[in-house]
C-alpha cells in the first residue's frame, strides 16, 4: 500500500486535461485525502503541452514530489516530456489513439488503453478523460461510487443521461484497465484516509474568500495571469453582499479606484502580477503619502517584463518592499499555505485601516494556482479592526471653517480618520507634502514631522505570528528559510534531514516587511548555517536577511529561477552538495 | 439655505491673476449651492497641474491625487458612497494626455460623477510646453517650430465614446458655466464638461478675446436639440469645437451603478463588514 501517490495527466491544452485532474482530485478529496497540485501550462488558449500533477496522501502534503507513480497520457508529447519522472514502480497509461511509443530508457511499463475509442462508443470522444479516470481507479482499486457525487455535481445540470454516460465511461475505463492489469489490479492502492471533509482550493480562492470575509465590498482589477481568479471569485460573490467589481482599463485605474473607494470608507482592493504592480507603483506612493488604506495582491510569476507568465517565480520581493519613489511606510505580507492566504488577507485589511497605509499581499504562482487541501476556515477567527475611524458625533464643530486635522501628529503617528460625508470633518487630502489639515506645506519643520509620523506607524503593526517556525533544536546545524509556496518542500526536507541525523530548524517568513527582526535574529543565532531557499536569481530574501539580521558568514543562498518550483529530492541534493563542499 | 459662500474656504489660490481657473472654481461653488448640496456631501477629486489645485480651494471634501488619475479615484469614491456628489477635475494634460485612457473609459462606463476639464491648451505649471489641445503650429518651449500633431477634439471624442452628457463652457461666461455644471451634477450618469480656461501667462494665442471672437453659444442657435447625437456631432464639427452650452444629453440612459448586478441600493459604506456565520459556511461549502 502506498503512503503517497503521485499522479499526472497530460495532453494538449484545451482538450480537458484540467478537468480530468479536477474530477480525480475532487473524488480523492472527498475520501479525506490531502492533495497538492501543480499545473504546467502555457500562455495560449489552445494547443501546447499541458499537464496536471497531483500528490495524494493520507497526511498533510504541501509539495509536489519529484517522481511519478502514474502518468496518464493523451498524446506522445506527454510521454516524451514527462517520462523521466517515472521509476521502475511507476506506470504509464496511454491512449491507444495516438499509437504511443515508450522511449527506450523509460523505466516504467506502459499500458495502452483505448480511452478515446471507449468514449466514442459511449457517444462522444470528449468523455475520454472519464475513461482515463476509470482506468486510474483500477490501479488504485477505487470503487467507482467514489466518483458519483463529483459527476453529479459537474454534469448534473446537463441532465441525468449525461451523468449516467459519464459514470459508464468511468466503469468501462475501470473494466478495460482491470483486464490488462490482471493481478496487478489495485497495486497502487493508497493507505486509507481519515474520511474527513476538508476544503480543496487554489490560493487565489483563499485570498478572495479572505477579502470577502474581511468585509471587502468593492474591487477594481485588470485581468492577468496568475491573479485573475481572485477577480473572478469576487465577481461571482460580491453581488450577494451588495458589492461590485469594476474591470478597469488598466492597473493604474485599478489601484487608484481602490484608493478612491477606501477613501470613501469601503474596504476595496485590487489583485495583479508583476507587470501590473509595476504600473501601480505611483498609486502605492499616493496611498502611503495620503494615508489612505490600500490592499494589493501581487501573485508573482516569472519576470522580468512579460517574462514567464505561467511559471513559478518569487522575484518581486524587492520591488514590493522598496517600490515607489520617495519613502513611505508599507507592509508586505507573504502567506505560504491556503490557510495563511485566508487569515493573512483578513489581517492585511485590518492593518491597512489601522495604520492607514498600503499593504501588499505577496503570493506566487504555485500558491495562487496550485490546488491544495485546506482545513475549513474558522468563522470565530474572523476579526475586523478598523483603527482610528472617527464618527461625526465625536468631532467638535469647527469654527471659521478650519479644517479637521486628518493628519494630526499623534504619539503613535496614527491620525484620526474620517470619511467624506462626515459633517464636521471637512479636510483636504493631497499627495503633495501637507500639514495636519491636509493643506500643502513646504515648511521644513512640518515636512520632517509628517515624514516621521508616517514612517513611524510601522512600529505599531499588529500582525499575528509573523514567522511560521518549526524549530525543534536549540543548536541547529541548519536553519531553512523561505517564503510563500516553498513551505511544503522545506517541511519535507526538514523531516528527511532530521531522519538522517542533521539538526534542522525551519522558518517561513509570513510578514516580510516590516521584517520580523527579533524572531529571525534568535533563529539565525541558533543555527550553524542559514540556508535561504527562493525562486529567484539574485537571492533577494537572503539579502533582506543580511540587511536586517546579519549572519553573512553563515548564510547560504539556494536559488532556482527556471520557472519550476523546487522539488524535494532535487533540493535535498542541491543542499547536500553545498554541505559536502565544506559549507557547513 | 446653502449659498456659494459656504463653499469658500480660507485658502488663497496660487493661480496667476486673471487665470481662467478662478471662474471655474466660482462656477462649481455656485452650481453646488444651486443644487442644494451641503459642503460635506461634496467631494472634489483633482489631478496634477495648476488646475489640480482646485480641490484645495473649495470648502468641501477634496482629494488632490496623482497626474491623470482623478477619474478612477472619483469613480472608486462614488462606488463606495453613492450619496456623495463627486466632481472630478483637472487640466487638458491631465485628461487628454496622461489620463486619456481613463477619460474615454470613464465616459463609456457612465458612473454618476461630473468631470470638469480646465482646458487652456498649454502646460502651465511646467512653464509652457505643448498640450494635446494645442493647435497645429502652436509654438511652445517643447515645439519651437510649432506643434506638429493635430489637437485632440474633446467633444467629438466624448460623443463617439458613448457619452450621456457632453457640454462645453468658457471661463468668461460664468453664468452659462454655472448652469452647465449644475445640469452636469443633476445628470444621472457621467457628465463630461470641457471648459475653455485661458492661461494668461503662457498662452498668448487662445486668449479671452480670442475665445470671445471665435465661440458660438448654443443658446443662440435656434431650435438646437441637445438630445440628438447626430445634430450634436454636426454642430461640433461645424464650429470646429468652438461652441459652448449643453451639446448632448441622454437623460434616459441608465448609469453604471444602476446596471451592476446585485449592487446595494444603499451606500456600500453603510454596510456591515462582517458576514453572518451562515453566509460564511455557505462559502465554505463551495470548496468541499
Amino acid at each position: 500500500m502506498l503512503q503517497q501517490l503521485s499522479w499526472k495527466v497530460g495532453g494538449q491544452q484545451g482538450e480537458g486535461i484540467e478537468s480530468t485532474g479536477e474530477i480525480f482530485s475532487m473524488a480523492m478529496n472527498r475520501l479525506g485525502y490531502y492533495l497538492y497540485g501543480y499545473r504546467h501550462f502555457s500562455s495560449r488558449i489552445k494547443g501546447g503541452h499541458t499537464n496536471n500533477k497531483i500528490c495524494v496522501r493520507p497526511t498533510q502534503v504541501r509539495t509536489i514530489p519529484d517522481d511519478l507513480d502514474i502518468l496518464v497520457a493523451f498524446d506522445q508529447e506527454t510521454i516524451d516530456v514527462n517520462y523521466k519522472e517515472l521509476t521502475e514502480k511507476s506506470v504509464v497509461l496511454a491512449d491507444a489513439k495516438f499509437s504511443p511509443v515508450a522511449p527506450e530508457d523509460c523505466k516504467a511499463p506502459m499500458y495502452i488503453v483505448p480511452f478515446t475509442e471507449v468514449a466514442a462508443e459511449l457517444g462522444t470522444s470528449l468523455m475520454k478523460n472519464m475513461v482515463a479516470i476509470g482506468a486510474s481507479a483500477a490501479l488504485l482499486n477505487l470503487d467507482k461510487a467514489v466518483f458519483q457525487g463529483v459527476v453529479d455535481e459537474i454534469f448534473g445540470k446537463k441532465g441525468q443521461e449525461v451523468v449516467e454516460k459519464n459514470m459508464q465511461a468511468i466503469q468501462q475505463g475501470f473494466e478495460t484497465m482491470a483486464e490488462q492489469l490482471g493481478d496487478r489490479l489495485g497495486e497502487w492502492e493508497i493507505a486509507p484516509a481519515d474520511g474527513k471533509h476538508r476544503m480543496f482550493m487554489i490560493g487565489n480562492d483563499a485570498i478572495a474568500f479572505g477579502a470577502l470575509a474581511a468585509g471587502v465590498r468593492f474591487m477594481a482589477a485588470y485581468p492577468i495571469t496568475p491573479a485573475s481568479e481572485i477577480m473572478e471569485y469576487m465577481i461571482k460573490k460580491l453581488p450577494l453582499f451588495g458589492g461590485a467589481v469594476i474591470q478597469t482599463e488598466d492597473e493604474i485605474a485599478a489601484a487608484t479606484m481602490a484608493i478612491g473607494s477606501n477613501y470613501g470608507g469601503v474596504r476595496a482592493f485590487t489583485a495583479s502580477a508583476g507587470p501590473g504592480l509595476s504600473l501601480m507603483m505611483e498609486a502605492i506612493g499616493l496611498s502611503g503619502m495620503t494615508e489612505q488604506p490600500l490592499v494589493i495582491v501581487d501573485t508573482q510569476r516569472g519576470g522580468p517584463s512579460t517574462g514567464l507568465p505561467t511559471k513559478q517565480e518569487q522575484s518581486d520581493l524587492m520591488q514590493m518592499i522598496y517600490g515607489t519613489h520617495g519613502e513611505i511606510p508599507k507592509v508586505v505580507i507573504a502567506p505560504s499555505t491556503g490557510e495563511e492566504a485566508f487569515y493573512d488577507t483578513i489581517q492585511a485589511f485590518n492593518i491597512a485601516e489601522e495604520l492607514q497605509l498600503p499593504v501588499i499581499i505577496l503570493s506566487d504562482l504555485q500558491l495562487s494556482l496550485g490546488k491544495q487541501t485546506v482545513e475549513p476556515f474558522d468563522y470565530s477567527k474572523v476579526e475586523i479592526r478598523r483603527g482610528k475611524l472617527v464618527e461625526n458625533d465625536e468631532i467638535p464643530v469647527a469654527e471659521d471653517k478650519s479644517y479637521f486635522k486628518r493628519f494630526e501628529v499623534t504619539e503613535d503617528g496614527i491620525s484620526p480618520r474620517v470619511l467624506p460625508g462626515t459633517e464636521h470633518a471637512i479636510h483636504h487630502v493631497t499627495g503633495v507634502e501637507h500639514d495636519e489639515t491636509g493643506k500643502p506645506s513646504e515648511a521644513a519643520t512640518n515636512r520632517k514631522a509628517q515624514m516621521d509620523k508616517r514612517l513611524g506607524k510601522l512600529q505599531h503593526i499588529n500582525f499575528k505570528e509573523p514567522v511560521y517556525v518549526n524549530a525543534p533544536y536549540e543548536e541547529a546545524d541548519i536553519l531553512f528559510v523561505g517564503f510563500n509556496s516553498t513551505r511544503g518542500v522545506l517541511e519535507e526536507l526538514q523531516q528527511t534531514f532530521i531522519e538522517s541525523d542533521i539538526k534542522v530548524n525551519h522558518a517561513h517568513i509570513r510578514l516580510i516587511h516590516p521584517f520580523p527582526v527579533e524572531v529571525m535574529h534568535s533563529l539565525v543565532a541558533k543555527a550553524k548555517k542559514v540556508v535561504v531557499v527562493e525562486n529567484n536569481a539574485t537571492g533577494q530574501l537572503a539579502n533582506i536577511i543580511k540587511m536586517n539580521v546579519g549572519g553573512h558568514d553563515k548564510l547560504v543562498s539556494v536559488t532556482k529561477y527556471d520557472g519550476t518550483p523546487f522539488l524535494p529530492l532535487q533540493l535535498a541534493k542541491q543542499v547536500k552538495e553545498l554541505l559536502t563542499d565544506g559549507n557547513i | 439655505m446653502v449659498t456659494f459662500k459656504d463653499f469658500r474656504n480660507n485658502v488663497k489660490p496660487n493661480w496667476c491673476p486673471g487665470c481662467g481657473d478662478f471662474s471655474v472654481q466660482a462656477a462649481i461653488q455656485r452650481a453646488a449651492a444651486n443644487v442644494g448640496i451641503q459642503p460635506h456631501d461634496l467631494a472634489v477629486i483633482s489631478g496634477i497641474g495648476c488646475s489640480g489645485r482646485i480641490s484645495g480651494y473649495i470648502h468641501s471634501y477634496g482629494f488632490h491625487g496623482i497626474h491623470g488619475r482623478a477619474l478612477p479615484i472619483a469613480q472608486g469614491l462614488k462606488m463606495a458612497n453613492k450619496d456623495l456628489h463627486v466632481i472630478a477635475s483637472g487640466g487638458d494634460g491631465d485628461g487628454f494626455a496622461i489620463g486619456m485612457g481613463h477619460t474615454i473609459h470613464s465616459i463609456r462606463r457612465n458612473v454618476d460623477i461630473t468631470y470638469v476639464v480646465m482646458d487652456n491648451q498649454i502646460y502651465g505649471l511646467t512653464k509652457g510646453q505643448t498640450s494635446p489641445r494645442s493647435a497645429e503650429g502652436f509654438k511652445t518651449k517643447s515645439t519651437p517650430g510649432g506643434a506638429i500633431e493635430p489637437s485632440v477634439q474633446p467633444l467629438e471624442l466624448a460623443l463617439t465614446s458613448g457619452a450621456t452628457f457632453v457640454a462645453q463652457g468658457f471661463s468668461s461666461d460664468i453664468k452659462e458655466l454655472t448652469a452647465i455644471i449644475e445640469a452636469g451634477i443633476n445628470h444621472k450618469g457621467f457628465s463630461f464638461i470641457n471648459v475653455f480656461s485661458p492661461c494668461v501667462t503662457y498662452n498668448k494665442v487662445n486668449t479671452y478675446d480670442w475665445f470671445k471672437e471665435h465661440l458660438t453659444k448654443l443658446s443662440a442657435v435656434e431650435g438646437y436639440d441637445s438630445t440628438n447625437r447626430e445634430e450634436a456631432m454636426k454642430v461640433v464639427m461645424e464650429t470646429e469645437g468652438l461652441v459652448t452650452g449643453i451639446i448632448y444629453q441622454d437623460e434616459n440612459a441608465p448609469s453604471y451603478q444602476e446596471q451592476v448586478p446585485g449592487y446595494a441600493p444603499t451606500p456600500l459604506v453603510d454596510q456591515n463588514l462582517k458576514m453572518s456565520e451562515q453566509e460564511f459556511n455557505a462559502l465554505i461549502q463551495d470548496f468541499m
